[in-house]
């Protein structure tokens, strides 16, 4: 066993070391991953609660028919600033800027990511972009767009579109900056003898979506400034009325924007594996297949933008071969699911919360996954497009897929993030709860959305109310679920007994260090093993009774 | 969940029901494995886990067999859109003007409606354009959605084969009145449609401005009849 029975008590940990500033300073100019890590995660928590707050509205004014709480300007500007900030600054930086930040650099044995300054401007870069946002989106008149700004509709509107814009713009740069930097770390900064194919899974899925978010996020750059050119100065590129074309703007926003969902998707990929892998102590199913199908999702994810337009107005051969190669981003995706299923075969099952969210995860996502089958099928999507049912598939995926597992991953690295415990009752009760609210609040609309009903609408036929009423019950306990287990999160940060350096019994390297980790990360060099979940020696019995006679010293010491 | 209104909503529910059905079975069998492997290798009964790093034979079924499974499905949702896409051959034409927040559907006699009123049985094609923004037709009772694009045309056909009163919506973001586009599309027999679309033209005839004249009582009544569904 090498994990560390005794916590080092010499050391400082990376919260309470001095630094040449003091206080917030110390944070607001550090140049280290974790606290930057850290500073994304407060940020970005923040800016989904307020996310989560315009999708509580929007459920309450579904209730009943007719205006409930506003009328249908307000809740115009509702859907769109749940969009655009759930999209643009909660899941798109998500997991990569929080997790990947703090964990990519432990789990390849370097003390810092490569460019640790760059690093802190792309954090700056978000936060700018953020307040941008936050600032025309509250304070102007707010934007009615819908977070993909088709044009001409956003040409014409007389809410502000520019702030916004350009809020997008400047997230963009924070992507791709960070998306460099770790592309260049995990070449770059790996400890000697480990190769790329000795990376835990979660390092190889930021790897790929790293790829995504430099080479596709200038497209959505270019296409900003194309719109802000036109709004401002009439250039004729998607205007009808000057000769412009409104599906070429279509195209533009989907070759960035269909990529973008990988880049929220994968990450989540990833920390299934690690969990998965890490309570089944067993390696994961098909090592290479899991890295290399992160890659290809990565890459086919690049060819089929043009499924979300099949209504649009394309060519009928576009829409055949879009159609066609859909289908292929399938097949990698099927494959995760399998191997993540056939790694609990004659493995040793741990229930901890953040194994039972990943298992619920993996069925919420299949159901998401699946469901675009039929978005990919062109008879069935015309009849599909626009309406709740994309809306129901799209929440499997991010609710399902990868907001369970950002929360999963907080409660899995929690303890190495704060040194502490929480308490894992209370998680899972929150991880059943979230379980049953999402469903219930999703399912039905995929049957609103079969009997045809469009989305971003402010009313509905009375036949919807039944659908309508049972998806509000449920964001009422998906919301419940959420709080639940941020607070008990928040509770263990002060009141959690201390955690040890390895409290789940994990094999990769960031658990090798004490919690919360030093400065520089690794105490002495670790030595990484061929196979990142190396399991081949375990024994469930005496790793409980080491963490048992750990849990002692470390509450004698506290 | 619908009736069947034309020959191609019967091949879309079809399309629909057989991805559904091959969905339901992968998770059930993905459900199934998860929670027998969960439950039989739980850390109390197998604290020892056996060391098992893959299995070419068993990764290669499991690209096989999916990637020909989602073909079928592509084929299927492929074949009979294309079959309605080359439809050459049209009875009657209509052309559908979308603007903020209002249809207005053209017949070929010049008679302008904002109810769209259609023979039964014949094969009619749709010319749709906007004057505005971007709209969507879409009339979920035959399965059917397009874009309206300001300068452009784009068109759909639809065959019905059964009378009664269905819904237009607006299906792509347009405004505030996105919700309250909602038109009927009124499929009559033909005897009765020939009649009125005369009935109309002589009426065009007689005054300039176009009066919009219901057709018959039995038609308002499987209105409201289809209302309360």
């Amino acid at each position: 066993m090498s994990m560390n029975t005794t916590t080092n008590k010499n050391y400082t940990n990376f919260f309470q070391v001095k630094t040449k500033h003091k206080g917030l300073l110390a944070w607001l100019l550090t140049t280290d991953h974790k606290r930057i890590g850290i500073m994304y995660l407060v940020s970005i928590l923040s800016f989904f609660l307020v996310g989560l707050t315009f999708a509580f509205m929007m459920r309450l004014e579904m209730l009943t028919p007719g205006p409930t709480i506003v009328d249908a300007q307000t809740y115009n500007s509702f859907f769109t600033l749940h969009g655009m900030i759930m999209v643009f600054l909660f899941i798109i930086p998500g997991i990569p800027a929080v997790f990947g930040n703090f964990f990519l650099p432990l789990q390849i044995g370097a003390d810092d990511v490569a460019f640790p300054r760059i690093n802190l401007l792309s954090y700056y870069l978000y936060l700018a972009g953020a307040f941008l946002a936050l600032y025309s989106l509250i304070f102007q008149t707010h934007i009615d767009t819908g977070w993909t700004f088709y044009v001409p509709y956003s040409l014409r509107t007389g809410t502000d579109v520019t702030l916004p814009l350009i809020a997008a713009f400047i997230l963009g740069f924070s992507s791709i900056v960070t998306g460099l930097n770790f592309i260049t770390t995990m070449h770059r900064m790996r400890i000697k003898g480990m190769t790329m194919f000795q990376m835990p899974l979660f390092s190889w899925s930021l790897y790929s979506t790293a790829w995504i978010q430099v080479l596709a996020t200038p497209i959505i750059g270019i296409t900003i400034v194309l719109v802000l050119l036109e709004r401002s100065f009439g250039f004729g590129i998607f205007d009808p009325t000057l000769g412009g074309d409104p599906v070429l703007y279509q195209h533009l926003f989907w070759i960035y924007s269909h990529p973008a969902v990988y880049i929220m998707a994968i990450p989540a990929f990833g920390v299934i594996s690690d969990v998965v892998a890490t309570f089944s102590r067993k390696s994961i199913f098909g090592y290479k297949v899991m890295a290399y199908s992160t890659m290809s999702i990565a890459f086919i994810g690049y060819l089929v933008w043009a499924h979300h337009m099949f209504t649009s107005g394309m060519s009928d051969t576009a829409r055949t071969v879009f159609s066609f190669l859909t289908f292929f981003v399938a097949i990698p995706t099927g494959v995760k699911v399998f191997n993540w299923v056939a790694t609990l075969w004659r493995g040793t099952i741990v229930m901890s919360s953040p194994m039972l969210m990943a298992l619920s995860a993996i069925f919420l996502f299949s159901i998401g996954g699946l469901t675009g089958l039929h978005l990919g099928s062109i008879s069935t999507d015309v009849h599909l497009h626009d309406t709740y049912f994309v809306i129901a598939h799209f929440h499997y995926v991010i609710i399902g897929g990868i907001l369970s597992m950002f929360i999963a991953a907080m409660h899995f690295w929690f303890p190495k993030m704060f040194g502490k415990m929480h308490n894992e009752k209370v998680a899972k009760v929150g991880v059943v709860m979230y379980f049953i609210g999402a469903n219930v609040l999703y399912f039905p609309m995929f049957i609103m959305g079969y009997m045809g009903m469009p989305r971003r609408y402010f009313d509905y036929l009375p036949e919807f109310q039944i659908y309508h009423v049972v998806s509000t019950v449920g964001s009422w306990i998906l919301i419940t679920a959420i709080l639940l287990m941020f607070t008990n999160l928040l509770i263990a940060i002060f009141k959690g007994k201390p955690a040890g350096s390895n409290p789940w019994g994990a094999k990769t390297l960031e658990w090798t260090m004490p919690s919360p980790p030093p400065l520089l990360n690794f105490i002495d060099t670790p030595v990484p093993s061929k196979d990142p979940y190396d399991y081949s020696d375990h024994d469930e019995r005496i790793f409980r009774d080491l963490k048992n006679k750990e849990n002692i010293i470390n509450q004698e010491n506290s | 969940m619908f009736e069947q209104t034309s020959r191609y909503s019967g091949t879309v529910d079809s399309a629909m029901l057989y991805i559904t059905v091959i969905s339901v079975l992968m998770l059930l069998l993905i459900t199934v494995a998860m929670i027998y492997f969960v439950i039989k290798y739980r850390a109390s009964k197998n604290p020892i886990p056996t060391p098992y790093h893959g299995n070419t034979a068993i990764e290669v079924t499991w690209i096989v067999i999916p990637t020909i499974l989602v073909m079928s499905m592509f084929y299927y949702g492929y074949k009979d859109f294309a079959d309605l896409r080359n439809t050459k051959e049209f009875d009657e034409e209509y052309s559908v003007t979308a603007k903020m927040w209002d249809w207005d559907f053209k017949y070929e006699n010049g008679t302008v409606t904002d109810t769209l009123y259609v023979p039964v049985g014949k094969t009619l094609k749709f010319n749709i354009s906007s004057l505005d923004v971007l709209h969507s037709f879409y009339i979920p009772a035959f399965r059917i959605k397009q874009d309206a694009v300001p300068g452009r045309q784009e068109f759909v056909v639809i065959t019905p084969e059964k009378t009664g009163v269905y819904d237009i919506a607006c299906a792509e973001y347009c405004g505030v009145n996105h919700w309250n586009m909602y038109k009927k599309f009124i499929v009559m027999e033909q005897d009765e449609y020939y009649a009125w679309i005369e009935s109309q033209a002589s009426n065009k005839k007689d005054e300039v401005n176009t009066t919009e004249e219901k057709p018959t009582e039995s038609e308002s009544n499987e209105m409201s009849e289809n209302g309360k569904k």
